[in-house]
């Protein structure tokens, strides 16, 4: 933090003539309007990193920082030796992998579908319908799955009237079903709202290029593959980026609402991990260790997701 | 419908491309069907009688109508306190993001200021830089001693980076000549942002206004977090949240004991919880249409920069 305001100075004060405090002096207002901003980001955002420390702690409340006993790696350690944290980063990767990969699978589709519509009230009759789940509540998306997924629910009936199975399946009851149903329910969630993104790349993408594939004689179908596709090829690329630098992020709330002992296996991310050890429990260390690790490796991923972001952009993308 | 938006483009284009639009409507009226259905049903659920409820199988209308269930929570004062909070809480965050955020947007979209690339390092760093969990939670409840207070809903959430990012944005597209023509008639940048940008910016406001708002409004981990306890703090997510891990913990004791069944549905039954459900989406869905114009460019803004 310090490095970059250093840095910043150097860079203006050949540009300030008058000196960069007498600048500064000169635009009161300005800071008036943007430092409370900057001092409580730094209280809320940046202050609680000094709590990291905790984790080479045995961190007691009534102790302090200050006063709680050094334990080194020893919460690392003991975190790497438990099955439910490898099971909770195993349950984080997995469900934002597929969260990853049905979102961008369905919002490309339904940006495309929508993008044919000639009908602009029926286009934005869809849009109005698909962006509305986004705005409800997980408490209240999680509430309606389990109605629809439950063994008398609207899923189980569909799939007996159309004979695919005999008996009701047990959606919530089921730990191998956890995953896709988390998948499933966040597409359902967010499919239309994701959309926006890639509705307003189509959008700038040149109409005469589709009027001289229709005169080369492409089809619909190849209109979409050689105009569309390529259209928002880049906007695909840094959202990918820009998930991947989020994967250890595989959401809590739906994870926390929807899952249950049963299923708790399949269910544990490690943010609840964290909430699990650090709140009820109190093993502040542990817990500290396991949210550390997991910024940690998201940092990593982020780093490296931008790494790859620049070397594509020289070779693919320009 | 189909046809109408088929007819302008027939003429020049092969005949089997015909089927295409046909299709495609079909598929997008069956996704606006599976969109609504848990949605209309769980207005369906609210709307039948408690004990037939129990049955199952309501589809999206009600099998044995019935007002009971909002008979209930409407005499239930536990609602009204939790409607009063949430609404309190969500007009209050709203007002101070947006006093906030949109003045420090303005100061970073002017390039003359000095303090402007650290300020933004600075705000864009919290965006993938998070302490995590418990040093939050330790700092606002064991440091500051928040939890257990109305407080905590408001202070720890004043402020967004991508929102910021979303009106700088939109500042940035105004004309510079706006800010210098007044900067030269003698108006400091206060008077300036106030007079001059902030009533240009009502619609960028308008959209986040919506996030915050929502955001506030569907937000219950603050209550579980801190303020679990304190029955009068409770917002309206948070009571359905425990609703629904009654009627969650009746689900899973289905299999072991009817007995328990018994005892918990009629504690929490689903109608109850369902009922409560629309008169929490209710706000959400009274506002939102008429705002999607702006959120739709919000969005597209915040994405590009962010």
């Amino acid at each position: 933090m310090t490095s970059v305001s250093h840095r910043s100075n150097k860079e203006l004060r050949p540009v300030s003539k008058k000196g960069f405090f007498r600048t500064l002096a000169g635009q009161w207002q300005l800071m008036l309007m943007s430092v409370p901003m900057l001092l409580y980001v730094i209280l809320f955002n940046y202050a609680p990193m000094w709590g990291w420390i905790t984790a080479f702690q045995d961190y007691k409340p009534k102790a302090g920082i200050f006063g709680s006993k050094w334990v080194g790696m020893k919460n690392f350690m003991w975190l790497f030796g438990r099955e439910d944290f490898i099971n909770s980063i195993r349950n984080t990767l997995a469900m934002s992998v597929i969260n990853l990969v049905f979102g961008t699978v369905s919002s490309i589709l339904l940006a495309i579908l929508l993008n044919e519509v000639r009908n602009r009230g029926f286009k934005r009759t869809v849009q109005t319908v698909t962006y509305l789940p986004h705005f409800l509540s997980m408490v209240i998306v999680v509430g309606m799955a389990q109605n629809i997924f439950a063994s008398d629910g609207a899923v189980n009936g569909l799939l007996k009237s159309l004979r695919l199975v005999k008996e009701p399946v047990f959606f919530l009851g089921e730990g191998r079903y956890f995953w896709w149903l988390v998948g499933v329910i966040n597409v359902w969630k967010e499919v239309g709202w994701n959309t926006i993104i890639y509705i307003s790349a189509m959008t700038s993408i040149d109409p005469s290029l589709y009027e001289a594939a229709a005169i080369d004689g492409a089809g619909r179908f190849h209109r979409i593959l050689h105009v569309t596709l390529p259209g928002i090829k880049s906007t695909f690329v840094i959202l990918l980026i820009m998930n991947i630098g989020h994967l250890m992020e595989a959401g809590f709330e739906i994870q926390y609402l929807l899952g249950s002992s049963v299923v708790m296996d399949w269910s544990q991310t490690i943010d609840i991990f964290v909430l699990q050890y650090g709140i009820s429990k109190q093993q502040y260390g542990v817990a500290t260790a396991a949210g550390m690790f997991k910024s940690i490796v998201a940092i990593i991923l982020l780093v490296a997701a931008n790494t790859l972001a620049k070397r594509l952009d020289e070779d693919t993308l320009l | 419908m189909t046809t109408a938006s088929i007819k302008p483009n027939r003429k020049n284009r092969i005949h089997r491309d015909v089927t295409f639009p046909i299709v495609n409507t079909i598929i997008l009226v069956l996704l606006m069907f599976v969109t609504l259905y848990p949605v209309i049903n769980t207005v369906a659920y609210s709307f039948n009688d408690g004990t037939d409820a129990l049955r199952g199988n309501i589809g999206l209308w009600p099998r044995v109508f019935s007002l009971k269930s909002y008979e209930s929570i409407l005499q239930d004062n536990a609602v009204y306190q939790a409607a009063f909070i949430s609404a309190s809480k969500t007009v209050i965050i709203t007002l101070l993001n947006l006093f906030w955020t949109g003045m420090l947007a303005f100061t970073l979209s002017r390039k003359e200021y000095v303090l402007r690339k650290f300020i933004t390092t600075v705000m864009v760093l919290t965006m993938y830089v998070n302490a995590g969990l418990i040093p939050n939670y330790l700092l606002i409840s064991k440091t500051l001693h928040l939890s257990k207070s109305y407080w905590v809903y408001v202070i720890p959430t004043m402020f967004s980076c991508f929102n910021m990012i979303v009106i700088r944005t939109y500042i940035t597209g105004l004309p510079d000549a706006l800010v210098e023509s007044a900067r030269i008639d003698g108006a400091g940048d206060i008077r300036v942002y106030w007079q001059i940008i902030f009533p240009l910016c009502m619609p960028v406001l308008a959209t986040v206004a919506l996030f915050v708002a929502v955001g506030s409004w569907n937000s219950w981990f603050d209550t579980h977090l801190y303020c679990g306890g304190q029955k009068n703090l409770h917002s309206l997510q948070y009571l359905l949240k425990m609703k629904l891990a009654t009627t969650q913990a009746s689900a899973n004791a289905a299999k072991t004991s009817a007995d328990a069944l018994k005892s918990t549905t009629q504690t929490t039954p689903i109608t109850i919880r369902c009922a409560i459900t629309v008169i929490s989406t209710v706000p959400i869905l009274v506002v939102y249409p008429f705002l999607q114009r702006y959120f739709v460019t919000g969005m597209a803004l915040g994405s590009v920069k962010g």
